[in-house]
C-alpha cells in the first residue's frame, strides 16, 4: 500500500482502535506505572502514602514467612497441578479423538465442569471432601480406606485443591483434541506404510504435530496456577472472615496472601509489591517455557506465530 | 486399518476394542458425572437426610422446596437480576468495542498498527493482580465503590483476546466484499455495520459465549468492588451466605447444594445449547496462540 492511503488511513485507524488504546491507557498503562510507585511507599489508604523505597521488597524477603510460605505453596500447586492436568487432558484428549458412536456425549460430560461457577463448584467439593459424610471419605470407605482429613489437614488440603482441579480439566482437553483433529492422516498412513508401530507414531507424529497446542496449554495453566485464588478463598480456612488459606496457612497462596494484604490489612504499597514479584514469578517461567520450547515445540513452516 | 487380517480376526479385534473404549470412557464418565449427581442428590435430601448413615443417593421424597427456600434464604431474585443486568451491559460493551477495533486491526492499514497489535496482544500475558490496587484507588476516587460500574465500564474499552478472536475471524472475510461496498459509496463505518459484523455472527457468537459465562461467574470482581449486601451478584451472594453459614453448627448443605444448583444452571443450559460454538472458540484460541 502506497504511502498517502497510508496516511490516509492514520485517522480512521486510530478511531477504530480507539476504545482498546484508550482503555489500554487507563485500564492498563497508567495503573502499572501507578503499582510500581506504590509498590515503594507505605500506604494504608487512611493517611498520605510514605515513601519507603525497596523497603516493601525487602522486608517480604527477609522478615515475612508468610509470604515465603504463599510462595512455597503456590510452587507446590504449580508443580503438581500443571503436569496432572497436562497429562489428563491429552490423555482423555486421545480417548475422545476415536471415530466411535457416542463419542460428542463423552465429550460434553468431559468439557461440562470447566463451564461451571466456581464458587458454586468449591462449595459443591467442600462437601464432597467433608471428612466423615463426603463422596471421596465414603467412596474410599467403601473400598476399605480411612480418608484423610482434606480440607481440615495441613498435609492434604493441597492436594485436595489439586484434585478439584483436574476435573476443570476441560478447557486443555478441547485444545488437545482440535490439534489432533488437525493433524493429517496421510502422515499417520505414510508411518504405517513404513512399519511404524503404535507406539512410534504417537512419540514421532502426533506428538510433535500437536506440540504447539501443548505449548500453549502449559503456559495458560502455568500462568492460571500462579494466580489460584478462588478455590483458596471459599473452601479454606474457618468461619471467621481473615482465616483464609486454611489450616496453618496450608493453602495461603500467593494471590491469597496480596488479596489479604489489600483488602483486609490494607497495606497497599506492601500488596502491590507483591503483585510485582508474583508477576516476576510469572514472567520468568513463561520466558523460560518459552526458550525450552523452541527446542521441543515443532512448527510447521511458516507457522510460527 | 491393515488389510491383512482374515474377516473374523478383524471383526473381533474391532470388538474388543470398543469393549476397552467404552469401559474406559464409561468409567472417566462417572467419576466425572458423580461430583454433578452428588450436589443433585444432596439438594433433594432434608439435614437429616444429608447426614445419614448410610447415606441414600435417592431421597425417599426429593424435596424441590429446597430450591425455594435458598431463594428465600439468599435475595436470589435480587441478586439474579443484579447479575443479569451487569452480563447484559458487559456484553454490549465488549461485543461492540472488540469488533470496533478488531476492524480496526484487520481492515485499515495505518503505520503502527503492527505493533500496537503486538502491544495488546501482550497484555493479556499481564496478571489482573499489577493493576488490581491502582484501579481500585481509582474506582474510590470516582466514587463507583458499591455501584456496578467498575464491572462495567472496562468492558466498553475491549478485551485482547476477544479483539484476537475477531480479528482472526475478520481476517477470513474476503475483502472484495468491501470493495463492492466502496463502490456503492459506503463508508468504513457502513462496511463495518453492515458487512463485516453480519458476516461474522459465528465469531460474535463465541464472544458473546465466553462474556456470558465468565461475567455470570466472575467472582473477583465483585468481591472487591461491591460491599453492600444488596448490591451482591450471584456468585458474590452465594460465597457470602456460605461464609455465614459453615462452621456455625448444623450448616444446611442441602440448602447450599440447591443454591449452587442453581447458580450453576444457566450456564449448563447455554452450553447445552451452542456446545459447538464454545469448542470452535476454544479452540481457535488454542491453536493460534
Amino acid at each position: 500500500m502506497n504511502p498517502v492511503a497510508r496516511r490516509r488511513n492514520l485517522l480512521p485507524g486510530y478511531l477504530f482502535i480507539s476504545p482498546w488504546l484508550i482503555g489500554f491507557l487507563i485500564f492498563t498503562a497508567g495503573p502499572m506505572l501507578a503499582s510500581i510507585g506504590i509498590s515503594f511507599t507505605s500506604w494504608s489508604m487512611l493517611s498520605a502514602p510514605t515513601w519507603i523505597g525497596l523497603g516493601n521488597y525487602e522486608r517480604i524477603f527477609t522478615e515475612d514467612p508468610l509470604f515465603l510460605r504463599s510462595l512455597g505453596n503456590t510452587a507446590y500447586y504449580v508443580i503438581f497441578s500443571v503436569p496432572l492436568t497436562t497429562v489428563l487432558a491429552l490423555g482423555l484428549a486421545l480417548l475422545l479423538n476415536q471415530r466411535l458412536p457416542g463419542i460428542g456425549v463423552f465429550r460434553t460430560i468431559f468439557f461440562l465442569p470447566s463451564i461451571t461457577n466456581l464458587v458454586a463448584m468449591s462449595i459443591l467439593w467442600i462437601w464432597i471432601f467433608n471428612p466423615e459424610v463426603g463422596l471421596l471419605n465414603r467412596a474410599l470407605a467403601a473400598a476399605g480406606i480411612d480418608g484423610p482429613l482434606w480440607l481440615q489437614s495441613e498435609t492434604w488440603s493441597k492436594p485436595a485443591l489439586i484434585l478439584m482441579s483436574l476435573w476443570g480439566v476441560g478447557g486443555s482437553m478441547i485444545i488437545f483434541l482440535a490439534a489432533l483433529q488437525g493433524v493429517p492422516p496421510d502422515l499417520y498412513e505414510a508411518a504405517e506404510l513404513d512399519g511404524a508401530g503404535r507406539l512410534r507414531r504417537f512419540f514421532h507424529i502426533t506428538l510433535p504435530m500437536i506440540s504447539p497446542a501443548m505449548f500453549f496449554s502449559l503456559v495458560m495453566s502455568l500462568i492460571g496456577g500462579f494466580q489460584v485464588f478462588t478455590q483458596a478463598f471459599v473452601m479454606t480456612g474457618t468461619a471467621q472472615p481473615g482465616t483464609e488459606g486454611g489450616p496453618n496457612n496450608a493453602t495461603l497462596f500467593m494471590v491469597l496472601y496480596l488479596y489479604k494484604k489489600a483488602f483486609q490489612d490494607f497495606q497497599m504499597g506492601y500488596a502491590s509489591a507483591l503483585a510485582w514479584i508474583l508477576f516476576f514469578f510469572i514472567l520468568v517461567f513463561t520466558l523460560a517455557q518459552k526458550r525450552a520450547g523452541q527446542r521441543w515445540v515443532y512448527y510447521e513452516a511458516g507457522d510460527r506465530p | 486399518m491393515t488389510e491383512n487380517g482374515r474377516f473374523g480376526k478383524v471383526f473381533w479385534a474391532a470388538l474388543s476394542r470398543y469393549t476397552v473404549m467404552y469401559l474406559l470412557l464409561g468409567v472417566l464418565c462417572l467419576l466425572f458425572l458423580a461430583p454433578f449427581a452428588w450436589m443433585l442428590s444432596v439438594s433433594g435430601h432434608d439435614l437429616a437426610g444429608v447426614f445419614a448413615e448410610p447415606y441414600r443417593w435417592i431421597p425417599d421424597r426429593y424435596r424441590w422446596e429446597n430450591f425455594g427456600l435458598v431463594t428465600s434464604l439468599l435475595p436470589f431474585w435480587r441478586y439474579a437480576a443484579n447479575t443479569l443486568f451487569i452480563t447484559v451491559l458487559v456484553l454490549i460493551g465488549t461485543l461492540l468495542s472488540c469488533s470496533l477495533v478488531a476492524y480496526g486491526f484487520s481492515r485499515i492499514q495505518f503505520r503502527g498498527r503492527d505493533t500496537l497489535f503486538a502491544l495488546c496482544l501482550s497484555t493479556m500475558m499481564l496478571p489482573g493482580q499489577v493493576t488490581m490496587i491502582p484501579l481500585y484507588m481509582l474506582f474510590v476516587s470516582l466514587g463507583w465503590i458499591d455501584t456496578y460500574l467498575p464491572l462495567i465500564v472496562p468492558a466498553f474499552f475491549g478485551s485482547p483476546f476477544y479483539i484476537f478472536l475477531l480479528r482472526q475471524f475478520f481476517m477470513t472475510i474476503p475483502r472484495e466484499y468491501d470493495e463492492a461496498a466502496v463502490l456503492d459509496g459506503a463508508g468504513r463505518l457502513r462496511i463495518y455495520w453492515s458487512i463485516i459484523l453480519p458476516l461474522a455472527r459465528p465469531a460474535l457468537a463465541v464472544v458473546a459465549l465466553f462474556t456470558f459465562v465468565g461475567t455470570w461467574n466472575d467472582f473477583f470482581g465483585p468481591l472487591i468492588y461491591l460491599n453492600s449486601p444488596e448490591t451482591a451478584t450471584l456468585t458474590l451472594g452465594l460465597s457470602m451466605l456460605k461464609s455465614q453459614v459453615v462452621g456455625t453448627g448444623a450448616t444446611q448443605w442441602h440448602l447450599l447444594m440447591a443454591g449452587a444448583v442453581l447458580i450453576m444452571l444457566p450456564n449448563v443450559v447455554i452450553f447445552f445449547l451452542a456446545q459447538k460454538h464454545f469448542v470452535k472458540g476454544i479452540a481457535v484460541g488454542g491453536l493460534r496462540g
